[in-house]
């Protein structure tokens, strides 16, 4: 990281509303010009701590400092932070100008002022020459990018963003996933996005943090969450992933052998954490790092083996998947390749489908 | 089939059409006529506009007609000015159950009759009243204070008649308000008058605009307030429909006054909606 100061830091940020805990001891930092998100399932507190440093919302106890500065007794509108509500809140009085310069005006910028910066901004989302049109008047994704332009005319220190893409259907999702990314680039701005859609935050940010029941569960860069999870929370939420409850049998190092609830033998990893021969254990292992083969001798290099019959084919393109049952009737499912090889599989086809034992994840089993 | 649903439609419209035609639109043609006809002798009649060369003669006529105008415009604006905020409370503060009692509470007055209202407001402002009596127990006047018949205590009255048909429409539009809309407002810099005045007026412009247009309309045909609560100076122009009708029986300069106040309502209202860029659809639809 560079010298320059942290765009946005917060220090063991709690909130409580009553007796509930929605925000619980957070710390994080955001290095400038970083995108940062906040990934959660509904109800998780991502939303209080956007709200907090936005400034909605006091924090029961703790800190947040934009560029190294406390805001806590700074008003929402004072705040060098700026937010894209989830569903945007253009104003619907006022035309996509007068909706950019808004915050420009309450700064007592002089009209012609305002109007060259409201054009540059205009340029900037490739929306030129729209000034003139009612909200209305334009499509989810204009409306997104006028959302964005809204705040940024005004150089904020850090963006925020409360899922804004939740709103649109999956094409344009998709699309403004990459959008968002390029546009945060071109500002240079430090965004946080809160989101609850594990694909928008791999495929945009920097760092992310996994966030449940009103902790941060790990934070790291996507490819950290996606292969070195370090809770079964995290390895459950993001990605896709088999999971199986069962008994640890044996122990060498981070290498188990585990047998799961359903008599499947399987061999996992637990890397940074120590299992012991008996400790009941999850195991996660992602169905693309699954083998599928028709010969068993093709996974011979595999230490986890395992021969059962097609019990169903999920077809959807690049994303196609077989469930896999074993004789005990457990479910594994996997990534299907789409070379063509197993084009011809149909249900009930004897298969063999295995794993190295570093590709299964196991985490000590909680709550029972 | 298609027969059969030009009869629904036919069966449906019967009662509306029934309800204009019997008592709005025939008795207005017929006042009309009548607002035309000259008396120039016993049971003897001529067509011509001598009834309402009357009115623009009369000074007393046209004194109080304006009076009533501008009167019912300062009515409607006192509603507004105090049930805007009312409203505001109700629709964007005010939650769940605290919501629908306050609601009710603006509700509750209209269960009784508006005489009943009226009356209540004479036990608490005549010179032997509550108010009166308090002041003077609390050392704060002398004698027993009148402060009926002026034209104050009708301005209470009319406002405090029209308040509900002002906060209802009000709440209604203020309610689609997105909280989040005022929530970016001060996020984008904006202080609480700034994003009054450009974000939540602006919004609530149909509500302000309707909600005016009925009080206004209320207090210009208001009779029984500024009858009851009025003083001497303050004749209003229902006053002198009733009297021309009922007391001086010249239903003929009765039914020019009832056709000079229909016009004047209407051209004040569509003034109204000018000033505010608004249309009678968007406001009432």
């Amino acid at each position: 990281m560079t010298t320059r100061l942290p765009d946005l830091e917060c220090d063991a940020l709690t909130k409580r509303f009553g007796a509930a805990t929605a925000v619980d001891d957070v710390s994080f930092t955001v290095p400038a010009g970083s995108f940062f998100s906040i990934l959660g399932p509904s109800g998780c507190g991502k939303t209080t701590i956007m709200r907090m440093i936005a400034g909605f919302l006091e924090p029961t106890s703790g800190d947040i400092r934009i560029k190294g500065r406390s805001v806590l007794d700074v008003p929402p509108n004072k705040r060098p932070v700026n937010m894209v509500f989830q569903h945007l809140a253009l104003f619907p009085m006022m035309n996509i100008a007068d909706n950019i310069g808004y915050g420009l005006r309450r700064k007592g910028m002089a009209k012609p002022e305002i109007a060259r910066k409201v054009d540059e901004a205009l340029d900037r989302i490739g929306l030129p020459g729209i000034g003139a049109r009612r909200v209305e008047e334009l499509s989810g994704g204009q409306k997104q990018r006028v959302a964005i332009a809204r705040c940024m005319v005004l150089e904020p220190d850090v963006l925020l963003l409360d899922e804004p893409l939740g709103a649109l259907d999956l094409k344009l999702r998709e699309h403004m996933k990459v959008e968002l990314k390029a546009l945060q680039a071109a500002f240079d701005t430090t965004f946080v996005y809160i989101t609850h859609d594990q694909s928008e935050a791999l495929v945009m940010s920097d760092n992310i943090a996994v966030m449940n029941a009103g902790r941060f569960e790990q934070m790291g860069t996507a490819r950290d969450l996606y292969y070195r999870p370090q809770t079964a929370f995290v390895a459950g939420f993001v990605g896709d992933a088999n999971r199986w409850q069962g008994r640890v049998i044996r122990a060498a190092g981070e290498a188990l052998e585990i047998k799961t609830d359903s008599g499947l033998m399987l061999r996992a990893a637990s890397p940074g954490r120590t299992l012991a021969v008996g400790d009941r254990a999850e195991v996660f292992v992602r169905p693309e790092a699954i083998r599928l083969a028709e010969d068993a001798a093709q996974l011979s290099h595999f230490d986890t083996q395992i021969s059962g019959h097609v019990a169903t084919i999920l077809f959807n393109g690049a994303a196609s998947r077989v469930i896999v049952t074993d004789p005990s009737g457990a479910e594994i499912g996997v990534t299907l390749p789409q070379s063509g090889e197993f084009a011809h599989l149909t249900r009930g086809a004897p298969v063999h489908v295995g794993w190295s034992g570093d590709q299964g994840n196991a985490f000590a089993a909680t709550g029972r | 089939m298609r027969a059969g649903q030009k009869l629904g439609l036919i069966l449906l419209l019967t009662p509306l059409l029934l309800w204009l035609s019997l008592l709005i639109i025939i008795p207005h043609i017929d006042l009309f006529l009548l607002s035309l006809r000259e008396r120039v002798g016993v049971r003897q009649y001529e067509t011509g506009l001598a009834n309402y060369t009357t009115i623009l003669t009369e000074p007393l006529y046209m004194i109080t007609f304006a009076r009533t105008a501008m009167m019912s415009i300062l009515a409607t604006l006192l509603t507004l000015l105090i049930a805007f905020p009312v409203s505001y409370y109700i629709a964007k503060m005010a939650r769940g159950r605290a919501r629908s009692v306050l609601f009710l509470m603006c509700l509750v007055p209209f269960w009784v009759s508006e005489l009943v209202r009226t009356f209540g407001w004479m036990i608490l402002l005549r010179e032997s009243g509550v108010i009166s009596g308090l002041l003077q127990w609390a050392g704060l006047a002398a004698g027993p204070v009148e402060m009926l018949y002026n034209d104050a205590a009708m301005m209470v009255g009319l406002v405090y008649t029209s308040m509900l048909f002002m906060v209802v429409p009000l709440v209604t539009t203020l309610d689609s308000l997105d909280d989040a809309v005022i929530e970016a407002g001060y996020d984008l810099g904006g202080s609480g008058p700034s994003i009054l005045r450009e974000i939540v007026i602006p919004h609530a412009m149909p509500g302000i605009v309707s909600g005016s247009i009925v009080v206004f309309m209320l207090s210009l045909g208001n009779y029984l307030t500024p009858t009851m609560l009025g003083g001497k100076d303050s004749l209003w122009f229902t006053q002198m429909i009733y009297s021309q009708f009922i007391v001086r029986f010249n239903w003929e300069l009765g039914a020019a006054f009832g056709f000079m106040l229909l016009i004047l309502s209407s051209l004040i209202v569509w003034a109204m909606l000018r000033m505010t860029g608004q249309t009678l659809e968007k406001t009432m639809g």
